[in-house]
């Protein structure tokens, strides 16, 4: 999984069935120091997350597992909004 | 897998079911002179690891799944091995 940040939201008038009713968000990932690491991503959200929320992502098949017995045609999910995290 | 070292623990409240009671660390994989081996990446620890401890991850799916014990869990990370005696060691040849 990587931390991210919500930027943003997509919409799509026409998309696989599959996706029908699930919510596509644009995330940043982010180093542990908040600076962007890498290229924005486009990411299914099973858990309720907004714009300029920090997060947690999966990436793989696995994305698709919260919508289970459904099997949206996805490869990054937003699994869990961040309280925080603590570095050693 | 790659080796990595524990950078910090994450807290999250609202998060899939599947992740109820799993503990989430930040992980920087390394090198094999221990520098960081590009970005920092959160897995799901099966084995009790602690901060500053070199750790093996497993970076899939299913392999992940299974090392947190639940099925069908939304995971792509998990720490399966850790280092924290000096009798201990992540060397290869």
């Amino acid at each position: 999984m990587q931390l991210a940040r919500v930027i943003g939201d997509v919409v799509m008038s026409h998309k696989d069935e599959n996706l029908a009713g699930i919510k596509l968000l644009l995330v940043q990932p982010l180093t542990p120091e908040r600076e962007p690491a890498g290229r924005p991503l486009v990411a299914v959200d099973s858990v309720g997350a907004g714009v300029g929320e920090e997060v947690f992502f999966v990436r793989g098949k696995e994305a698709s597992f919260p919508f289970y017995p459904a099997e949206p045609p996805v490869d990054a999910g937003i699994v869990g909004i961040v309280d925080r995290w603590d570095l050693g | 897998m790659q080796i990595a070292k524990v950078i910090g623990t994450v807290v999250s409240t609202q998060k899939n079911r599947k992740f109820e009671g799993a503990k989430l660390m930040l992980v920087q994989p390394l090198n094999m002179d221990d520098t960081p081996r590009g970005n920092a990446l959160l897995a799901v620890d099966g084995v009790g690891a602690g901060v500053d401890e070199k750790v093996l991850v497993v970076l899939e799916g299913r392999a992940a799944g299974e090392a947190l014990g639940r099925k069908g869990a939304p995971v792509d990370a998990a720490i399966i091995g850790h280092h924290r005696h000096d009798h201990d060691r992540l060397t290869a040849k």
